[in-house]
């Protein structure tokens, strides 16, 4: 086997803010495979069976916990959904020079999070 | 193939999501009865199904990259693509069972 170059230094590896992205992509989708989907069927199994189980699971999405656990998996899928569509468009050729490239991961970064903010101070 | 299936699902996922979020801001927000209106549309239901195993197929190769990068050696990682599986089946299980199920 080839001997490659290894270079595990971390604190001298820098990830640049397309890298961030794309670990937070990673990351942003493992959450909603773990955590995201079974709370989503969760809630909506659990809130269709009649007013009484919609206004339960209200109130349980309402203990501050779960509220911290929803604001999380808000941020999850608008970091996921924003960044999918970036690679979208970087998929068809849009801003793959490293100056655009680099400016549309900030303002994914950016977006995602503040989107997240508007919603959960809405949310709590 | 699954490069293409990958975005593909995507797009199908934010459509849905563009969608619901269009019918809840429509309606001023949601309730219980629009919520129930809602599921029990047919049509509701099997946009919701596609939505879910586009999901369901979207999180598969994701999941399945994810592990092919970090778990190196190839039992350990059979072993979780597995465990992946399974899960994935039973959020399918469970969506059915939501979707069409008796209650």
């Amino acid at each position: 086997m080839k001997q490659r170059p290894v270079y595990l230094d971390l604190p001298r590896i820098r990830l640049p803010l397309p890298g961030i992205i794309s670990i937070l992509h990673r990351l942003s989708g493992a959450l909603l495979f773990f955590a995201g989907i079974p709370l989503l069927l969760y809630g909506v199994a659990g809130s269709l069976a009649s007013p009484e189980a919609y206004a339960e699971m209200k109130a349980g999405f309402a203990h501050p916990f779960a509220k911290l656990v929803l604001i999380g998996m808000i941020w999850a899928y608008l970091h996921h959904f924003c960044a999918g569509i970036r690679y979208l468009l970087l998929d068809i050729h849009r801003g793959i020079e490293l100056e655009p490239a680099r400016r549309s991961s900030a303002v994914v970064l950016v977006l995602s999070l503040a989107l997240t903010l508007i919603l959960g101070v809405r949310l709590w | 193939m699954d490069w293409l299936i990958q975005r593909l699902t995507a797009v199908l996922m934010a459509v849905y999501t563009l969608l619901v979020l269009a019918i809840v801001l429509w309606n001023g927000g949601i309730d219980y009865g629009l919520w129930t209106e809602l599921f029990a549309h047919a049509g509701f239901r099997l946009a919701s199904f596609l939505f879910m195993v586009a999901l369901l197929y979207h999180a598969w190769i994701g999941m399945r990259d994810i592990l092919m990068d970090y778990i190196k050696p190839a039992g350990m990682r059979l072993l979780l693509e597995t465990v992946t599986v399974v899960v994935l089946f039973a959020y399918l299980g469970w969506t059915l069972q939501l979707l069409w199920g008796q209650a």
